[in-house]
């Protein structure tokens, strides 16, 4: 686990190859290497949800995946969810005014995304079960709730 | 929009046309230039290539009528970066859709906070109401020298002329200019007129009160939000420390073989606090600093201490009469009442350390020159002017070869506004030792182990009745470690060792007890500690209004009722009043709940009058207590953003949440045993109770609203889970185990 491997994989429709050591987090590969830094670094270790991209469409934690099982795999990060913040969870999540400090809220949207890919009508528990991966320490977590209510209305 | 109904002020600006000397250390017409503009969202550029006219230290208006404003504060999630301009925008009468923010350089003569003393400090939810008259003054004084030079252009009396958002009109003549156009031609004279600004009861406000959107949020929700922890300079390299286990301890034997084997590792570096590596990737730092192996040297304060020990310590002192404290608060003579009293009730409370567990792991980024002498920094801080000194202190070089860039902060909640700054000068030693630029990125166990707490803490209350069940003397003695004197030595000093971050929230400004007495005995254990979100007033609070619970639960009086008939007469008790009113209206208070129970809190934080209602159940098969409802009423006077108020009473009491039920830190032989949020556990979505936020909006000075409501939260829920139990929880967090005993014991003591 000590030697560099090269590695290509697709970010937001984009093919890239680096090299890193095979153990190293595609989350660091996508701040430093890719200078992609809207996934962040919250715990290292799944537990707070603030690294959640896509990986093969599925909501996952960048920090959890290493990049030697990342060949030819395809990844969406909070830059390519939508070029122009038009995604409906991106309007929905100004429009409640959600972020405080903001650094949790790349996370909570993708995964957001990805229950609303799974469940386009999801109830209030539903979306409660759904989102229990993702810590957001400001807690705003009623407006999180109230944003997705409203992007599953709006469209 | 015409703001016709300014005639009073116009009426003032021509009647005074003295100049202030030397206000405030103003000085107008001196171009500062204008730092980048903060990256809030993907690539914001600097107004175009526009003639600029700087008007005081806060405004450089372009002539493409682009507002530039100064923000003074930290921006970490509470709002001032939206807030604080918008004051100033009104007072200006700008219009808010031209404004760029521009986080001011540090300086803490300009910017500094007078509630700080001139410090650039953003703490204590403090920034609205220490900024708020200065800033209206700075836009009060932009606002008259813009209608002065439009009256010189038309050659008309200033009286004849009215604003329109960034727009001078002269009603006569039907003629305007905006703001873009006057400053092509604008005179700055050189010290600031004296305007006068109509007083908050009065004063009528376009942009304040009305919720404009925070400025950040468009950044937040796409990924170009930028935290110091996403700068890359060029030829930056990274750094990770291994740091002792308790402040004190020193690195006594370094075994680096197997971190120096790992490919990407550049250097190890010793330091006098641990061992820092650099490294090609983070990745590989962070490898490498697991596999360091290190012994400490034996000789810091804190080996051998654990949070057993420091309660053990804590409650003696606590109960030692004789052992005199540092008094907070005195009002009237409290042991001569206390003598005089038919009864005295006595009560203890207890508080475990607590993290502050913000998002973004600590960091920074800073690139030293390659002789020493300068050094650029890129940084979230809590404080611009401490973090500048501290930096320049750690390279023995003057402040003014530090360039400071203060980017947006993944959460502070106290935990980055220490004096030392430690988390920004590991950056500085390891980018001095490299040669070359270095971001330091602690991980989320470097977070935790080297966490700097919310101390650990016994409060023993004494309260004095009469005979009719009055209470007339108080006494609060709070026995924590200290906090102050190792978080900021400085203001220790200027304090003279009394612990504000210890103390705060033992005074009872609203309540009629006329003899008081509240007294730190601040204790050396070795442990680090910070001011965490809603400081001393988390736990003492929570030690007041439990324990006033427990004088109306003896009494046989409702909660409510006792705490109404508690409160004076002053005009600050009538808002209390009508906060508790209010909240218990909400709340149907008198409703009774089969296997539920309610809880009432009233707190005075700051001036913010505040009342919650915690509607809890227990389950008493595994103890844990569940939060069903949260009913709260906030009055910080006038709400500047309203929408953000509530927002920050939400996030308040998530906060508190955490803090009652959950969150505990503890310590083994003096180092953290916690490492990450499988073991430190904050709250979660299914957690949270339906929340009730009722904003009261009175027409007084602003007052904080940022962390207000976090100790109703442990207070109401201990108050609730009494209603429903009969069984008292003294502790926070109220954990399962401890509710399990609680309960034990409660019943055994019934039979």
């Amino acid at each position: 686990m000590s030697q560099m491997i090269t590695t290509t994989l697709t970010v937001n429709g984009k093919r890239h190859t680096v090299s890193a050591l095979p153990d190293t987090p595609l989350l660091w590969v996508l701040r430093e290497h890719l200078k992609l830094t809207g996934t962040k670094f919250g715990c290292g270790v799944g537990q707070c949800g603030a690294c959640t991209v896509h990986i093969d469409g599925q909501p996952n934690y960048a920090c959890l995946n290493p990049i030697k099982d990342m060949e030819g795999r395809s990844v969406t990060t909070i830059e390519g969810l939508s070029p122009d913040s038009s995604h409906p969870l991106q309007k929905a999540w100004v429009a409640e005014q959600v972020p405080q400090c903001g650094y949790c809220q790349s996370g909570q949207i993708m995964r957001a995304a990805g229950l609303l890919k799974e469940n386009p009508s999801p109830s209030r528990q539903e979306i409660v079960d759904y989102m229990q991966s993702n810590i957001c320490r400001c807690g705003t977590y009623v407006r999180i709730v109230r944003a997705i209510e409203r992007a599953v209305k709006e469209g | 929009m015409t703001r016709t109904k300014r005639t009073k002020k116009e009426q003032v600006i021509q009647g005074r046309r003295r100049f202030m000397v030397g206000a405030a250390g103003l000085t107008f017409g001196v171009a500062f230039g204008v730092p980048h503009v903060l990256r809030l969202a993907g690539g914001e550029a600097q107004a175009a290539a526009a003639k600029q006219v700087t008007l005081n230290p806060w405004v450089t208006l372009s002539t493409d009528g682009t507002v530039a404003i100064m923000s003074p504060a930290a921006e970490m999630g509470q709002g001032s970066l939206t807030s604080l301009p918008l004051i100033l925008a009104d007072e200006m009468d700008a219009d808010w859709s031209r404004v760029k923010i521009v986080p001011a350089y540090p300086s803490g003569k300009l910017y500094g906070n007078p509630l700080f003393g001139g410090e650039q400090y953003t703490a204590g939810s403090a920034a609205v109401t220490g900024y708020f008259n200065s800033l209206r003054q700075f836009g009060a004084q932009v606002r008259y020298v813009l209608v002065e030079n439009a009256a010189r252009h038309w050659g008309v009396p200033i009286s004849e002329l009215t604003t329109e958002p960034s727009m001078v009109v002269h009603a006569k003549s039907g003629r305007r200019l905006t703001y873009g156009e006057i400053a092509a031609f604008a005179r700055v004279p050189a010290q600031a007129p004296e305007v006068e600004v109509e007083p908050v009861t009065k004063a009528q406000f376009r942009l304040v009160g009305r919720d404009v959107g925070r400025v950040d949020v468009p950044g937040k929700v796409n990924g170009t939000a930028q935290y110091s922890i996403d700068v890359q300079v060029p030829g930056m390299i990274y750094g990770a420390i291994l740091r002792e286990p308790m402040e004190g301890a020193a690195p006594e034997k370094i075994d680096d073989a197997a971190a120096r084997a790992i490919e990407g590792v550049i250097r190890i570096v010793p330091l006098k606090y641990g061992v820092g590596v650099l490294a090609e990737t983070p990745w590989a730092a962070f490898k490498a600093k697991n596999a360091l192996k290190v012994t400490w040297s034996r000789t810091a304060k804190g080996w051998g201490f654990s949070n057993e020990k420091g309660y053990e310590r804590c409650a003696a002192v606590a109960k030692d009469l004789r052992r005199k404290g540092l008094a907070w608060e005195t009002k009237g003579d409290a042991p001569g009442a206390m003598a005089k009293a038919a009864t005295i009730v006595e009560g203890e409370y207890r508080a475990d350390y607590a993290y502050h567990a913000q998002m973004e792991p600590l960091n920074s980024v800073a690139a030293v020159s390659p002789a020493g002498d300068a050094v650029e920094i890129w940084v979230g801080t809590q404080s611009q002017t401490i973090t500048v000194a501290a930096v320049a202190k750690a390279l023995g070089i003057p402040e003014s070869r530090v360039k400071f860039n203060g980017l947006l902060l993944g959460g502070g909640f106290g935990r980055r506004g220490n004096r030392d700054v430690e988390f920004i000068v590991d950056s500085v030693l390891m980018s001095k030792a490299a040669g070359r630029p270095v971001k330091v990125i602690w991980t989320r166990e470097d977070d935790v182990h080297a966490g700097r707490f919310r101390p650990l803490y016994v409060n023993r209350i004494r309260a004095g009745l009469d005979a009719s069940g009055r209470v007339i003397a108080w006494h609060h003695r709070v026995v924590s470690d200290e906090v102050l004197a190792f978080m900021d030595p400085v203001r220790y000093k200027a304090s003279k060792g009394r612990d504000n971050i210890a103390m705060r929230g033992t005074e009872l400004p609203t309540y009629d007890i006329p003899d008081r007495l509240t007294e730190g005995l601040q204790q050396v254990t070795g442990m680090r500690t910070a001011p965490l979100r809603a400081i001393g007033v988390g736990q003492n609070s929570f030690a007041n209004e439990v324990f006033i619970d427990e004088l109306a639960a003896k009494q046989g009086v409702d909660p409510v009722q006792f705490r109404l008939r508690q409160l004076d007469k002053t005009p600050l008790a009538q808002r209390a009043r009508h906060v508790i009113e209010e909240v218990a209206r909400m709340a149907d208070w008198g409703r009774k709940r089969p296997g539920r129970g309610l809880g009432i809190a009233y707190l005075d934080y700051s001036g913010t009058q505040l009342a919650g209602v915690a509607e809890v159940s227990v389950d008493r098969q595994s103890g844990s207590i569940k939060v069903h409802h949260f009913w709260c009423t906030i009055d910080a006077g006038v709400a500047v953003q309203p929408d953000n108020v509530i927002a920050q009473t939400e996030s308040s009491i998530v906060y508190g949440l955490g803090l009652a039920l959950t969150e505990r830190i503890t310590i083994a032989d003096g180092a953290v045993q916690q490492s990450n949020f499988n073991d430190y556990q904050v709250p979660r979505m299914m957690d949270l109770p339906e929340l009730h936020i009722k904003l009261v909006q009175t027409r007084n000075h602003p007052t904080g609203a940022g962390q207000m409501a976090t100790p109703l939260v442990p207070t109401a829920i201990a108050n609730a889970v009494f209603q429903l139990t009969g069984v008292r929880m003294r502790q926070q967090p109220m954990l399962p185990e401890r509710v399990k005993v609680a309960l034990a014991e409660g019943s055994r003591n019934q039979a």
